[in-house]
């Protein structure tokens, strides 16, 4: 097919060449429905044109807020056929991100999903002056809003078909306008320091990441995807969107955020992105289950789950699998894998990728054991969310890939990791001091990751160029190395460690609260809530088992000499972690002061009062008692 | 005021001087009332006040011992329940009454059996007009439910959901009858704050979206000040207030029954 400069090109494009192909589904009222390119095609020209009926035009910015629905992406192409730049934002931020997103893009048209949105919208309006119109894609429960700047979906759609007779070359001549290094997406990074950042990628940027992961990946026209990650990260964008438009596969929207899983299962997508911890939720999940089963079902499951460790193991180190071994691999498959990769929905997917954070080795040999093609792929928002990919037979937990053909990867002096290429985006959207902070002279970006190439060329990701620290005596400490082998305890859901400048290494734990609920009620534990589960001693006992069993693999000044239970979980919403669930470290280690204090101060306990968000925004403040345990 | 019901804000539910003795107890007496079409009609009043034997009346398990109800215009003093379902009332319990092994799409499916109108064996075959009024009413039921967000519960029983889950599948099995007149016997029992306010969205997206009109039991008043149109206040069987949600708490008889005081406090 020929090579288009612009998304909306590539849609009209697939529009004439495979006008009855799916392009889209979306499960309504459990039906899966299904939309052809020449549906999808319309549907875009008719919201565009009512956009542009509206008064949107060439650089205006199109605020996105909801979960994957097909109007949403419509809307997404939509702004860009008129030359706009759309900027999806999370929905579950809370008021003042929100707010901030907005007003900063300036978005002057916003379109919701439901009334849950418009009423956050809403509640924000006065904030937003460059806010024209609001438009809801569900009309459910908007009757008696009398607010002058909102209109339904439906409704715009329906005079941009009335503008589309009136101006019948409009729409064309629009697109036609486009070029390549216009800026088609604006990216909010959740960033783990500072407010969000808003990231301009152009067509080209979009496109060529897109062509180089069909290049290096099997991605056919028959294709089916998930869209089941929040459109505001760029990974949605680029392996959702833009890959469909660029080969015409066709991208699945979910019936809603619940119904992920069983989606999942139904659709059974033949490729697969997704980051650890929904990896790691499948896991715990499977295990959880598992635990419920007959002791036969538990016996056989063990077995089998030991034989695909053993091959996967020596399949790593490069060795032969004795014959026996082997066909018990086979039984296997036909007893356990198989069954399971059909109960997760990977029995199609050809491919299956893990990425925006590192994975525990076990899990990720968990999933190839049993027969998945999981790989690592690492990207980010600034690069068009492509840097690196595995190949299908160099595939490990320790690297995160081969850097792609068409992208320069190189280490810098402080060991950090910088990129060139057609990926890296036009800049950060009025925040030139920051964009020229990101790049180096020679227009390299600075990812701020510390890495390393390995003698095969993979990358190899240690942690952030920042995070990377000393204990008191000189030695090197790079907190996300032990968080990450606690973290793959089943009962861990998140730890921070504590090192830099400190005579020895101390964590702070966040229970699973599922999995430790699960565990208490089997031990005829009673407990209330979180905050009583995680300061049980049956539960410190629980947790100091795995703190020791990490520690056995540890040389002796790397293991960690002391923690506690959290008595909350980590939460996005009291600004703790990313939206993408990363760790704001600065952030805890002020909020979490008295803690820290206490680590290195030799008590046996801490107080804290700990201020907890709820959606809304509104604070409450938690006191809590915890226990500091000294491990073994 | 209009005495013949139907469309365009008439009278949807006329109960006239009803009393109902069981024994020697008077569980209520010489009650009269008027439901509005398109209106949220609340009962309040203190345990043993009557307000569960009123709806008991009005869905047919109990007929009166004296006075008269009619719906949309019809007498249904002494009609069996079955007949009243079928005329367009449906109702929720207090205690939940699901089917607990039966998943939830099942459980809505049962509430539109008074609409089912295909013979035992057709269905049974499940071929020709069964299986055109089969795949109609499961549409329906779709629509149910999205409205109350269902969705990842449709195959799960009703039996393994949490309380306030329960609760919303009631609502849901009533609504599949497409009542004109909705019975919800506190709704909101037994629920945390973060429940209740999700079934008062519920009520209120029934009352606005579909135009159903309700009548409902409530213990919680906060919860009924803030969303019915006109209330009844019972206590110990009789009907002591009604009018507008403002006007019934400024009343002193209702303080009086809920505080046991005349001391001039607003309640709720």
């Amino acid at each position: 097919m020929a090579e288009q400069a612009t998304l909306p090109e590539y849609m009209l494009q697939n529009a004439r060449t495979m006008a009855d192909q799916p392009a889209m589904r979306a499960k309504d009222l459990g039906i899966w429905k299904t939309y052809s390119w020449s549906d999808y095609a319309d549907q875009v020209r008719a919201f565009a044109l009512g956009l542009a009926a509206l008064g949107f035009g060439r650089e205006d910015k199109l605020g996105i807020i909801g979960s994957n629905i097909p109007n949403l992406y419509w809307a997404q192409v939509a702004a860009q056929c008129l030359g706009g730049m759309p900027v999806p934002v999370y929905q579950d931020s809370i008021a003042k991100e929100l707010a901030f997103v907005l007003r900063h893009s300036e978005a002057k048209i916003i379109v919701a999903q439901d009334q849950e949105q418009v009423d956050k919208i809403i509640s924000i309006k006065d904030e937003l002056p460059n806010l024209k119109w609001l438009i809801y894609c569900w009309p459910r429960g908007m009757n008696d809003y009398d607010e002058d700047y909102l209109k339904s979906f439906d409704e715009v759609q329906a005079a941009g078909r009335d503008f589309d007779s009136a101006n019948s070359g409009y729409f064309d001549a629009e697109i036609g306008k486009g070029k390549a290094d216009d800026v088609a997406l604006m990216c909010y990074t959740s960033g783990t320091t500072g407010d969000p950042k808003g990231v301009m990628l152009t067509h080209e940027n979009l496109l060529s990441c897109g062509r180089i992961f069909a290049a290096n990946e099997d991605v056919r026209p028959d294709d089916d995807y998930l869209s089941y990650l929040p459109m505001a990260w760029v990974g949605d964008t680029v392996y959702g969107l833009v890959i469909s438009l660029l080969v015409g596969a066709t991208n699945n929207c979910p019936e809603g955020p619940s119904t992920v899983m069983r989606d999942l299962r139904e659709l059974g997508p033949t490729g697969i992105i997704a980051p650890p911890a929904v990896w790691e939720g499948m896991l715990s999940n499977l295990q959880l289950k598992g635990a419920d089963a007959t002791p036969l079902k538990r016996m056989v499951f063990a077995y089998f789950n030991d034989v695909a460790k053993r091959i996967e193991e020596l399949k790593f180190d490069g060795k032969a699998i004795p014959g026996g071994l082997a066909l018990a691999g086979k039984i296997g498959d036909f007893m356990v894998y198989g069954p399971v990769r059909d109960q997760l929905g990977l029995r199609r997917a050809r491919w299956a990728y893990t990425g925006g954070a590192p994975m525990g080795p076990d899990t990720f040999r968990f999933f190839r054991g049993f027969g998945i093609n999981l790989k690592q792929v690492y990207g980010m928002t600034e690069v068009a969310g492509l840097v690196s990919l595995q190949p299908d037979d160099q595939a490990s937990p320790d690297t995160v890939g081969l850097p792609c053909a068409g992208i320069e990867v190189r280490i810098a002096e402080n060991s950090e990791v910088q990129i060139k290429g057609p990926g890296v985006f036009a800049g950060y959207f009025q925040q030139e001091e920051k964009t020229a902070e990101a790049m180096t002279d020679g227009g390299w970006f600075r990812t701020g990751d510390a890495g390393l190439l390995d003698e095969r060329g993979h990358l190899v990701i240690i942690d952030r160029a920042k995070d990377v620290g000393a204990l008191g005596d000189g030695t090197p400490y790079a907190p996300q190395f032990i968080e990450l082998k606690l973290k793959f305890s089943p009962y861990i859901n998140e730890v921070v460690s504590f090192g830099d400048g400190h005579p020895f290494i101390s964590a702070m734990v966040a229970i699973d609260f599922e999995t430790v609920g699960k565990w208490a009620e089997s031990k005829a534990l009673p407990y209330t809530n979180y905050m009583d589960l995680s300061q049980k001693p049956e539960v410190l006992a629980l947790i100091a088992e795995e703190v020791r069993k990490v520690n056995q693999g540890l040389p002796a000044v790397s293991q960690i000499k002391r923690f506690l239970l959290l008595s909350k979980d980590l939460d996005a919403d009291d600004n703790e972690i990313t939206r993408t669930r990363k760790l704001r470290r600065g952030f805890i280690a002020e909020k979490y002061g008295p803690v820290i204090e206490a680590f290195y101060g030799d008590q046996k306990e801490v107080e804290l009062s700990l201020a907890v968000t709820f959606e809304d925004g509104s604070e409450a403040h938690v006191d809590a008692r915890m226990t500091i345990l000294d491990a073994a | 005021m209009n005495d013949t019901a139907g469309s365009g804000g008439g009278v949807k539910l006329k109960i006239d001087g009803v009393a109902k003795n069981f024994g020697g107890v008077r569980a209520v007496s010489g009650v009269s009332a008027e439901v509005q079409e398109g209106e949220i009609f609340a009962i309040i009043g203190p345990n043993g006040a009557g307000k569960t034997t009123m709806l008991n009346m009005i869905s047919g398990f109990y007929h009166p011992d004296d006075g008269s109800i009619s719906f949309e215009g019809t007498n249904i003093t002494e009609t069996k329940p079955s007949e009243i379902a079928a005329l367009g009332i449906a109702r929720t319990f207090q205690n939940i009454a699901l089917f607990r092994g039966l998943s939830v799409l099942d459980n809505l499916m049962l509430g539109r059996n008074v609409l089912m109108k295909t013979g035992v064996l057709s269905a049974f075959m499940y071929w020709g007009p069964a299986q055109r009024e089969e795949v109609e009413h499961r549409a329906r039921c779709e629509e149910i439910i999205d409205f109350l967000k269902l969705n990842d519960l449709r195959k799960t029983p009703a039996g393994a959901l949490a309380y306030g889950l329960q609760k919303r599948v009631e609502l849901g099995r009533a609504l599949a009858a497409e009542p004109r007149l909705l019975l919800l016997d506190e709704p909101m029992a037994g629920m945390n704050q973060e429940e209740k306010e999700d079934m008062v969205r519920y009520v209120l997206d029934v009352n606005q979206e579909w135009g159903t009109t309700i009548a409902l039991i409530e213990h919680d008043m906060g919860v009924v000040m803030d969303i019915s149109d006109h209330v009844m206040v019972m206590d110990m069987g009789e009907k002591i207030s009604q009018g507008t949600p403002d006007a019934v708490r400024a009343d002193p008889k209702v303080i009086e029954a809920y505080l046991g005081t005349t001391d001039h406090k607003e309640v709720a």
